[in-house]
């Protein structure tokens, strides 16, 4: 595959994967919202596969594989099941305003091309244009924990920043060393049977899974 | 003789996890406890072998570069595998209470101490790792397996804990993947690809041929990531919580050790920075967290009404100062630095331990109403006031010649900041005192129950801190030497 073909389909997926981490920042509808994370677990995982190819890394194979299974089908089918035995409502409230979040959002993209650039500047891979929008993954992820109350958009918030990291290690370096990206998909795996754990738990002891409610840890004054 | 001590290496990291396979097995059965006190005392006795192997014949690399021990890790490791065995010995009364009180059950008593075992494996998997990725990965196994322990008694609170605690932590530690990625990034060009560039050993021989600029950003994401393991101001809040929720074993670990080790991985990350920028920026960026969390802690303790949690906000104000002191540099105040963390965590879980045995003497936290411990109980009480005398910096015991060497470094190097960090000692000192006073003192208030206290765990540990400020051990000073010749 020519380089520059391979560039323009590399910078072509980034632009899919901050589009749905955009979506994912507006989207209320729960179900929508982990549609929308596989979806952009998908753009990554095809991503990694063509990075993997044209770069002539065949590690990548292995965290495109690992990437489709845990965040295009394990997690979303998880959060699926946890959803549905929970019964939750299907609305979920944003407490910003959508236009003032996509005002902050857009904000965190450009923050996030000014950071990168000594990086971009300083690499010559196919991927490097890219970086900044891994980063910018990372910061949308975090606004979305920030703006979201509730304990199942936090943990896709959270889910999606991690997609951002691993977005980024595949355009900064084609990838972390194999023996990292499997440590760090076993946490993934973990942190999702964890956070199973807990949902049954908050909404037991707070009838809700609204993370409003738990604010009985103040400083005591 | 090399290949003895890296099976010993190999040993150390596989009986904790081992002891958690078999605690996972074994449950709630009569001996637990005591199965979870004898895997910590084999983790310690083979943390002592190791540590004379490498006292005897300095660093060393083991299972194919895959880990390494130098003065640095081997201390911490000691302390950790310490710390966990005297954890595990007072966690055997107070844990049999709870369950009396009806506070934790059956199926909860296996997973505690199957976690209690992962997560000292976890700790030592990031201490004696060579690879700064694992180093990640171990640090947010460490997180995960306590944050289940945190809700252990799955009240409103500890529930709102954990979940602080899981989510902050994890935000929080993100950023310190990216910053890792950077480094990866950065090691590459050097190193070239593959699990060879991000070896801690192999980072550290190249450092200074690194690009300066991707590291200084890289180190930013470290310190933010890394610093809210620490529980840095602003980064700090789920660390009151997360300490004060949950079980006091836990707590006396969380505070005594997982702090620590956060911070461990970042002074290892400071070095490599330091190596290619030649510059203290880093180290500024330390010194500034590190000042702001001094105050902060020490102004919010006054403002404490839960024991757990003032002691909480004391781990945030000694972690401060060792991050204050590993950001100023140079030979004293790094010296200074690599002992207070000993000192602290000793004297910290050592508080730990007698304010459990306080607060289920009179089944609560709060401190307005746990009065007449000297009466009660003339070990809790007397343990709790020599203990927070050791923390607050008192002579003899070691936290005070740990201080007086930050002191005495920042007077040297940056004169202009040592009010401040007067102020904070100062504050801190006077808010424990005022709090814990009544509630050794007076007579003993008629809902006080007895308990049987653990002895050996706060005798042990009260008497190493007074030992290390009356007499350092020779082996320990070379220890530090070495480690503070390592981090220059």
């Amino acid at each position: 595959m020519n380089l520059h073909i391979a560039a323009q389909i590399n910078s072509f997926l980034a632009a899919l994967v901050l589009l749905t981490a955009f979506g994912m920042l507006v989207q209320k509808r729960v179900y929508g919202l982990i549609h929308l994370f596989a979806w952009q677990g998908f753009f990554l995982s095809l991503n990694t596969a063509i990075v993997g190819f044209v770069a002539d890394r065949h590690h990548l194979y292995i965290s495109s594989v690992l990437t489709l299974s845990l965040k295009v089908f394990l997690l979303p089918y998880i959060l699926h099941v946890l959803i549905h035995r929970l019964k939750i409502r299907k609305e979920v409230e944003t407490i910003v305003n959508i236009p003032t979040t996509m005002m902050i959002g857009i904000a965190l993209v450009i923050f996030s091309y000014h950071l990168t650039a000594p990086v971009r500047e300083l690499s010559n891979l196919v991927t490097r244009s890219t970086i900044a929008v891994a980063l910018a993954t990372v910061m949308l992820g975090l606004l979305m924990m920030i703006t979201r109350k509730h304990a199942v958009t936090q943990i896709i918030g959270f889910l999606a920043l991690e997609n951002g990291l691993f977005f980024a290690a595949t355009s900064a370096t084609y990838g972390m060393p194999l023996v990292v990206e499997l440590g760090v998909a076993l946490d993934v795996l973990i942190a999702a049977f964890i956070f199973g754990i807990f949902f049954f738990h908050i909404n037991r002891t707070f009838d809700s899974l609204d993370v409003e409610q738990m604010a009985r840890l103040k400083e005591g004054d | 003789m090399a290949m003895n001590s890296s099976t010993m290496l190999l040993v150390l990291l596989g009986v904790p996890l081992c002891a958690a396979a078999i605690l996972a097995f074994v449950g709630d059965r009569k001996f637990a406890p005591e199965i979870n006190i004898l895997g910590s005392a084999a983790t310690l006795a083979t943390g002592l072998g190791l540590a004379l192997e490498v006292y005897l014949q300095g660093p060393m690399l083991a299972g194919g570069k895959f880990f390494f021990v130098d003065a640095f890790n081997i201390y911490l490791s000691v302390l950790t595998s310490f710390v966990s065995m005297t954890t595990a010995m007072f966690s055997r009364g107070y844990m049999r209470r709870e369950r009396e009180h009806g506070r934790v059950g059956k199926i909860r008593m296996r997973f505690y101490h199957a976690m209690f075992q992962l997560f000292i494996f976890a700790m030592l998997l990031c201490l004696l790792t060579n690879n700064v990725g694992v180093l990640w990965i171990a640090m947010e196994l460490a997180t995960l397996s306590t944050v289940l322990l945190v809700s252990l008694y799955r009240t409103p609170t500890a529930i709102e804990a954990a979940w602080k605690y899981f989510i902050l932590c994890g935000v929080g530690i993100a950023q310190a993947l990216f910053g890792t990625v950077l480094l990866y990034f950065a090691a590459e060009k050097v190193l070239g690809e593959g699990g060879e560039a991000l070896l801690w050993t192999n980072l550290s021989r190249v450092s200074g041929s690194l690009e300066p600029t991707v590291l200084s950003l890289a180190f930013v994401f470290l310190m933010v990531g890394y610093g809210t393991k620490v529980g840095l101001v602003p980064l700090h809040n789920w660390l009151p919580d997360a300490h004060s929720e949950g079980p006091t074993p836990i707590s006396a670990v969380l505070s005594g050790l997982l702090l620590n080790i956060a911070l461990y991985a970042l002074v290892r990350c400071k070095v490599l920075v330091d190596g290619s920028t030649h510059t203290h920026q880093a180290g500024n960026i330390m010194m500034g967290f590190g000042l702001l969390s001094i105050l902060v802690a020490a102004f919010s303790l006054l403002r404490q009404k839960d024991i757990k949690r003032m002691f909480s906000y004391s781990s945030i104000e000694h972690m401060g100062i060792a991050t204050f002191a590993f950001g100023l540099g140079g030979p004293i105040a790094t010296f200074g630095a690599l002992l207070h963390m000993l000192v602290h965590s000793l004297a910290k879980s050592a508080i730990f331990f007698t304010v459990g045995h306080a607060s289920q003497m009179h089944r609560t936290q709060e401190m307005e109403r746990i009065r007449g411990l000297f009466k009660g109980n003339p070990l809790v009480g007397w343990g709790l006031m020599i203990g927070v005398m050791a923390i607050v910096g008192m002579p003899p015991f070691g936290i005070f010649t740990s201080e007086f060497l930050i002191l005495t470094a920042t007077m040297k190097d940056a004169p202009y900041l040592t009010p401040f960090l007067l102020l904070g000692l100062g504050v801190t000192f006077a808010a424990l005192f005022r709090k814990v006073q009544p509630m050794v003192s007076g007579d003993i208030p008629s809902y006080q129950r007895p308990v049987k206290a653990a002895h050996l765990p706060v005798l042990l540990h009260l008497a190493l801190v007074l030992i290390i400020g009356i007499y350092m051990p020779a082996f320990l000073n070379t220890w530090f030497h070495t480690a503070v010749e390592l981090l220059k």
